[in-house]
């Protein structure tokens, strides 16, 4: 069983204190809700559970049964989706999808990517560069390197962002089948995506 | 520990591919580099003309044009990342030293690219003479390697502060300096007509600079790639 | 602690006072070099100096990169920047002496290039830490390149005669070798150095509590 365990968190940047003593534990088939205002720190305090980001104070830790899992060695179990994340927009879907499947030492599987590409209804689109894409497409392009490797932690900051009715559908889909075993962490200010997690972590300015 | 060592290399080769797939459809750093050497090689040429020059001249010369474009066109590997919101990505696929391997040899790549065209141009315009080729050739290329290194190191340094543009030569050049300091003499002898012992403390030189730069760059890469 | 009694100071201030003196009126003028080898009371501390500061800013930045502790980027940055002021005052005073001993003010003679390289590492730290905007960041990045420059210090030793070498195939009189100091030059000397590290450690003192304070001015408001 995997868990993601935060333990009296707080964070300070230069001198302004965003967040103290933020803690909680997050198992497989579970999942949480980070809400609060603009500014209150939820997209830091995603950097700090995907390890981008080292807390002021506090502990975050990433376990499999017992096992703490090292920073280096969690690649290949978390995904991340977010509005400061990008792709490689000079490569196609194709060749973005290539690369971070051998990065990530999986078999490059060109079925699985068109199965990915129809789900994120990108299909058509798989070997044109991803700077023709419009914001919605290439905020689903971000779902398709996410979960295509089947993450034990998928981590979505904002997860609707730029996506109309028919694209956000799609993706309350992909959340629904990640709680089913896995863990699903999103930050959103959306009341209606904050009812996705059965854990919440409100945080104020 | 055997399989870990060998994704370091494979993953590594990943990210240098990528990164000359995605450099060949932008062309951002190979014309900074090559836009640079020419203009500055040309200007040079342009500016001393019919006069012959003594090896003492030419080999500094043919260096600050080396060193010099390398400081327009090798910082790029990392700024990019860190100005199209890539680094993050990246960042959560491997190691930090799988990264810097791929981008270090990517470095070493564009550079020597640049020499293969620009260090015959250089002779061929400034009528030099190299007396004896296989030392100047093997010159180049290691102290390229020790250049490349330093100003890969560097550049992820910079790339993560604000004022990028003139960062790079200012903190690269003191650091560069062995390399230069012997490459231009070794350089020099090369060009005069030397036996292999006689630049061999400075190919000694560039080879243990280019080796301690390397792992020095695989124990802190770590501290600059982690916020 | 004795050092936070102010009496040596002024026993300092005496004493600095003697060296001077004693350089000027007590030494006796150097074989070959004449009045002009006075300057080495002055111009061999503050170059001896600068190079201890960088040793301890690398030391700072080390133990600042293992502990992630706030007061040894502290030391690192306070003593580059006394560093920078030894350094300076070093290569002036070489230069002054370059241009009355070889008519020259600079000639890339292997102490004026190693001073010199000393004054680029210091001003590439402080351009870094100007570019960077957070404080982890500066601290972390700066410390990375402390050690970096650090560590490339032992090629110069070996280079850095080179470059004197082809530039100056025929080598001038290099002073510091050739004088054999008179007992009573060695006596300054030997005074002015001790009172010169004293100086440097008062002032390197100052300016690490100095920031120390800032440091706990900007936590206690960040509260």
């Amino acid at each position: 069983m995997w868990c993601v365990e935060a333990t009296e968190i707080s964070q300070k940047f230069n001198r302004r204190r965003i967040f103290e003593a933020i803690s909680f534990k997050i198992s497989g088939g579970q999942s949480l809700a980070i809400t609060g205002p603009n500014g209150s720190g939820k997209t830091t305090l995603i950097k700090i559970i995907c390890q981008l980001l080292r807390p002021t104070s506090g502990k975050l830790l990433i376990r499999n049964e017992e096992r703490i899992i090292h920073p280096h060695q969690i690649y290949p179990y978390v995904g991340l989706v977010g509005p400061y994340l990008q792709l490689y927009n000079n490569l196609s879907a194709l060749e973005n999808y290539t690369f971070f499947a051998r990065i990530r030492g999986l078999t490059v599987d060109i079925q699985h990517f068109k199965q990915l590409m129809v789900r994120l209804g990108l299909q058509g689109r798989e070997f044109d560069e991803l700077r023709t894409y419009s914001s919605g497409m290439l905020q689903r392009m971000k779902y398709v390197v996410a979960i295509m490797h089947q993450p034990r932690i998928l981590i979505l900051d904002e997860p609707t962002a730029n996506l109309d009715e028919d694209g956000s559908e799609i993706i309350y889909g992909i959340m629904e089948d990640q709680k089913k075993e896995n863990i699903l962490i999103i930050a959103t200010n959306e009341p209606e995506e904050v009812k996705f997690g059965e854990e919440t972590v409100v945080l104020n300015p | 520990m055997e399989k870990r060592r060998l994704s370091l290399i494979h993953n590594a080769y990943i990210v240098f591919l990528k990164d000359l797939h995605v450099e060949f459809r932008s062309r951002y750093a190979v014309n900074a580099i090559f836009l640079f050497a020419i203009t500055t090689l040309t200007a040079i040429s342009f500016s001393i003309g019919p006069i012959r020059l003594r090896s003492e001249i030419l080999s500094p010369l043919l260096w600050i044009i080396l060193f010099f474009s390398s400081m327009s066109g090798l910082a790029h590997i990392f700024v990019r990342e860190e100005e199209q919101q890539t680094a993050d990505t990246l960042r959560l696929l491997t190691t930090p030293n799988s990264i810097f391997l791929g981008k270090w040899f990517f470095n070493v790549i564009l550079l020597f690219s640049l020499e293969v065209l620009i260090v015959p141009v250089y002779l061929a315009m400034m009528g030099v003479q190299v007396n004896s080729p296989g030392s100047f050739l093997l010159i180049i290329i290691i102290g390229s390697i020790g250049i490349a290194s330093v100003a890969t190191l560097i550049a992820a340094i910079i790339s993560q502060a604000s004022a990028k543009g003139a960062l790079l030569a200012v903190l690269s050049f003191p650091i560069s300096l062995p390399v230069l300091i012997s490459g231009i003499h070794g350089t020099q002898l090369a060009m005069d007509g030397s036996t292999f012992a006689e630049t061999l403390s400075d190919l000694q030189i560039l080879f243990s600079f280019s080796i301690v730069i390397i792992t020095l760059s695989l124990l802190l890469f770590e501290f600059i790639w982690r916020k | 602690m004795i050092l936070d009694k102010s009496w040596w100071k002024y026993l300092l201030g005496l004493w600095m006072l003697l060296v001077i003196l004693g350089a000027f009126l007590y030494a006796p003028p150097a074989k070959g070099l004449g009045e002009t080898a006075r300057i080495i009371f002055f111009h061999v501390p503050t170059a001896w100096l600068a190079s201890l500061a960088f040793l301890i800013s690398a030391v700072g930045s080390l133990q600042y990169l293992r502990t992630q502790e706030k007061k040894y980027d502290i030391w690192a940055y306070s003593a580059a920047q006394i560093g920078l002021i030894f350094a300076i005052l070093a290569t002036v005073t070489g230069s002054i002496w370059a241009k009355k001993i070889w008519q020259s003010f600079w000639n890339w003679d292997p102490r004026e290039t190693s001073i010199f390289i000393l004054l680029l590492i210091y001003a590439a730290y402080f351009a870094l830490r100007s570019a960077i905007d957070i404080e982890e960041q500066k601290a972390k990045l700066s410390a990375v390149y402390s050690i970096i420059a650090f560590v490339t210090v032992p090629f110069f030793i070996f280079i850095i005669p080179r470059v004197y070498e082809s530039l100056h195939p025929d080598p001038l009189i290099n002073p510091e070798g050739e004088i054999k100091m008179d007992t009573r030059m060695l006596q300054v000397f030997i005074n002015s150095l001790l009172s010169f590290t004293l100086l440097f450690f008062w002032m390197l003192r100052l300016k690490i509590e100095t920031m120390k304070i800032y440091l706990k001015l900007d936590q206690s408001v960040s509260k």
